[in-house]
């Protein structure tokens, strides 16, 4: 139920009135309901439920996040080395 | 036409030619002339077979050696999937049984259930389809029996075949043969066959470019015997089809006494059946597929046996994706991505019915 | 960018791993609400990666699993009659009623079809003027605007034989009513992502201060969840050590917005009303679902078929009301793996794939260490 996986809008048109599009989850194509997301462009991703788009994903915030872990990697390395530390760093 | 006088039974054409009927009728199971009319006019040209009278079983010479014995129905829906449909499916997949069991296929019989209505092309195609499979993996269908059900009795088409061959003396494959120890290999992408077949079934409804890998693997299977000096280092065979790897590599756990170690990174997955699996909720692990076998090969030569399968086109992608041991006999574990550990095991029911 | 490997990558995993063991100086004791959060944790193995740190409660999360008895043998009633086409995400159909399951009314040629959309329920009702069409509208918030926009098509298609069985839950009831008991063990929440990609996060403010426990709005992926943990385990430190009072923090900024999406709640608060609802296992937690506003009664499947009262009969031996509030570990139960396995389910979290008990079941470890 809680099951909703990333995809990206490739196709956008109009159905009776309601804006459907074709999302495509690396490899495979479902067709969604944009009703809830007027605004969703061709090219963004988005978080599919039960059919409907439900979320916009924001890559400059999924960046962030990724490179986040990646500092947090660094900082594992800086702490490996410097063992006997027992200090706590702030990122 | 001939002289007044003279008849030739060469020009003959028959008044009821058989191209008039599209479908099938119940008559055409009754035995009389419209089964072999049938018989006669679609299944014949289309397997290939050079006439001679009909038996009821076929007489094959063999030297020396077992014979391995199989059958298998197949009841597949929809009949048609992209790259395949039940026809080549019934071919390839028995003899796939066969080439498990490290045999040598040499003949199938192929007996058809069809429900009446069902249109003659539909039947001719398929019949078509089968005798090209047969053809290329050059095994021949040599028998089989045609019954005809009143419509609702049989959904369109079921197809059985069985399938004979012939094993090398003292070659010992069996579930029952697989050692701690054992490399695990796949012969390549897993899940295929099942998204493809999830792809047209009514009411899921997804796009995708996946198609069938239905393929016969008794070439590969030779092969592999061929790559090492003593065959019996290849302890055990299966293709994993209904219930998918898990089933596959469960049973052979169960058989033989050990565990079993996969690492899941090393399993290949093709992105579409990833991606499709999860917004079904599927595990890839589970969904069938009908050109891939897992092999239980001793650690020794296992290098030797991929080279050879990957020397060849069925077998390309083949990889090690675990090991028996002698823990936890009769349970498969995943050890995760994260080096977390997690059992495995089989799906309950029908997670994908009607697969195969 | 795909937004899916990126979130697995083991490498960013152990980092993680090891920032929230180096922060954490005793067992924290977390709780998520969210059945594919639990499948996610425990499919991945994050609870064994963080053994000793954390201590995961799973809390009750998994709506097919609370979906109370009443509303099972309801649907039952329903599905078993001659005209009417029972649709149903799959996961629904093996669930016990009283005395039997959806897929045994199948077997016995009740018409139960499983859809993935609430549109294919409204397609089969088109299709099929001379039948009722019922979809059962489980779930929690998320998959409501699917349903509410369901019933607005059928609406403007004028489609008088469809209707929809209605019987969502709402996360932050729950989450008082698990904060309010006595027997509360639970430090702090994992709040379910997706669930607030709908209603934002203002929700969860007041509980965090009412109750002052921190609450970080985590996605699903095994970085999303160790990231969720790493600044819940920090919030913990703060408070326990420092005395900082509690947050509410959001981990998952990519998909969730404070806001939320506003299009989908008005949806909602058009097409639902708020009520006291029955929690399978745990009892009545009021203010806790949405059930069809009296405007859309038309389409309101318990008034459309008047299935009045029914007598249920839960099995005594099923401990999923204490799985579910987190007071028992599915495999702590008596009857996990014995009595109760998805081949026989005495209870809901047994069978549904979200279910602690299938999903302790279905990734069960070995009794011996994790390091095989």
């Amino acid at each position: 139920m809680c099951l909703g996986i990333p995809g990206k809008v490739i196709d956008i048109w109009e159905e009776s009135g309601t804006r459907m599009a074709t999302a495509d989850f690396g490899g495979t194509t479902k067709t969604v309901c944009l009703a809830y997301l007027p605004d969703m462009e061709i090219g963004e991703y988005t978080i599919v439920h039960a059919g409907f788009a439900l979320t916009r994903l924001d890559e400059v915030s999924a960046n962030e996040t990724l490179q986040m872990f990646a500092e947090l990697g660094f900082l594992d390395e800086e702490l490996a080395g410097t063992e006997g530390q027992s200090s706590r760093e702030t990122a | 036409m001939s002289e007044a006088g003279q008849v030739d039974p060469a020009n003959w054409v028959c008044p009821l030619p058989l191209r008039e009927t599209k479908r099938i009728v119940m008559g055409h199971g009754g035995g009389g002339i419209l089964s072999e009319e049938l018989i006669e006019n679609l299944f014949l040209p289309a397997f290939g077979s050079s006439g001679g009278p009909s038996r009821d079983s076929a007489v094959l010479n063999v030297l020396g050696g077992r014979i391995a014995l199989t059958t298998d129905s197949y009841v597949v829906n929809p009949l048609f999937f992209p790259g395949g449909n039940i026809g080549d499916l019934a071919v390839n997949g028995t003899i796939n049984d066969l080439a498990c069991s490290g045999a040598q296929p040499l003949a199938l019989t192929a007996g058809f259930i069809i429900e009446e209505g069902l249109e003659m092309d539909v039947l001719g195609t398929i019949a078509q389809s089968m005798g090209l499979a047969a053809a290329a993996a050059g095994v021949a269908i040599v028998t089989g029996d045609t019954k005809v059900v009143g419509k609702g009795s049989a959904d369109s088409l079921f197809i059985n075949t069985a399938g004979i061959g012939v094993v090398p003396e003292g070659l010992r494959i069996g579930p029952e043969q697989a050692r701690p120890g054992d490399h695990i290999i796949v012969s390549g992408n897993i899940g295929e066959h099942g998204v493809a077949i999830m792809s047209v079934r009514e009411g899921i409804d997804f796009g995708t470019t996946m198609t069938t890998d239905s393929a016969p693997l008794h070439r590969l299977v030779a092969a592999m015997l061929n790559a090492v000096d003593d065959p019996n280092v290849i302890h055990a065979l299966r293709d994993p089809t209904r219930g998918g790897l898990v089933a596959a590599t469960v049973e052979i756990a169960r058989t033989s006494g050990v565990g079993i170690e996969l690492d899941e990174a090393k399993v290949p997955i093709p992105e579409s059946v990833a991606s499709a699996c999860g917004f079904l909720g599927l595990d890839p692990l589970q969904v069938a597929n009908e050109g891939k076998l897992v092999a239980f090969v001793d650690p020794a030569h296992s290098e030797a046996v991929l080279a050879a399968m990957r020397a060849r086109p069925e077998g390309s992608a083949a990889v090690i994706i675990g090991r028996a041991v002698e823990a936890h006999p009769g349970m498969v574990v995943a050890r995760t991505a994260f080096g977390t550990t997690r059992v495995v095991e089989r799906e309950l029911g029908e997670q994908l019915p009607r697969i195969c | 960018m795909k937004y899916l490997d990126e979130f697995r990558d083991p490498v960013a995993a152990k980092s993680l791993v090891e920032a929230i063991r180096r922060s954490a100086t005793r067992t924290w004791t977390i709780m998520e609400v969210c059945g594919g959060q639990t499948h996610s944790i425990i499919r991945n193995g994050i609870d064994q990666l963080l053994d000793g740190a954390v201590d995961f409660i799973h809390g009750p999360g998994c709506p097919v699993c609370v979906t109370p008895l009443e509303m099972i043998d309801r649907a039952l009633e329903i599905a078993s009659r001659d005209d009417v086409i029972f649709c149903s995400f799959g996961d629904m159909l093996r669930v016990p009623g009283s005395k039997q399951d959806l897929f045994s009314v199948r077997a016995r040629g009740g018409d139960v079809r499983i859809v993935y959309s609430p549109l294919d329920a409204t397609r089969i009702a088109a299709e099929n003027p001379d039948k009722n069409v019922v979809f059962f509208g489980v779930g929690f918030e998320t998959t409501a605007p699917a349903n509410a926009m369901s019933v607005l098509h059928a609406k403007r298609l004028g489609l008088t034989n469809f209707s929809l069985l209605v019987s969502h839950v709402l996360v932050p009831p729950a989450m008082t009513a698990i904060l309010s008991a006595p027997t509360n063990r639970v430090q702090g929440f994992l709040a379910a992502g997706h669930v607030c990609t709908v209603m934002g996060t203002s929700e969860y403010g007041p509980l965090v201060e009412k109750f002052n426990i921190p609450i970080v709005v985590t996605g699903f992926e095994p970085l999303d969840l160790l990231e969720g943990v790493r600044q819940l385990v920090e919030l913990l430190e703060g408070c326990h050590k420092d005395g900082r009072s509690a947050e509410l923090r959001n981990a998952y900024p990519r998909a969730v917005t404070d806001t939320g999406n506003t299009v989908a709640q008005q949806a909602l608060a058009d097409v639902f009303v708020v009520t006291d609802r029955q929690w399978r296992g745990i009892g009545m937690i009021p203010q806790s679902g949405w059930t069809l506003s009296p405007r859309y009664a038309e389409f309101d499947a318990e008034l459309k078929f008047g299935v009045g009262h029914l007598e249920v009969q839960e099995s005594s031996e099923c401990h999923a009301g204490e799985v579910l509030q987190g007071l028992l570990k599915p495999n702590e139960c008596p009857a996990f793996g014995t009595t109760c396995t998805p081949r026989n389910p005495l209870g809901a979290t047994m069978v549904s794939s979200e279910g602690a008990c299938a999903a302790y079941y279905q990734f069960r470890r070995l009794e011996s260490s994790a390091n095989v």
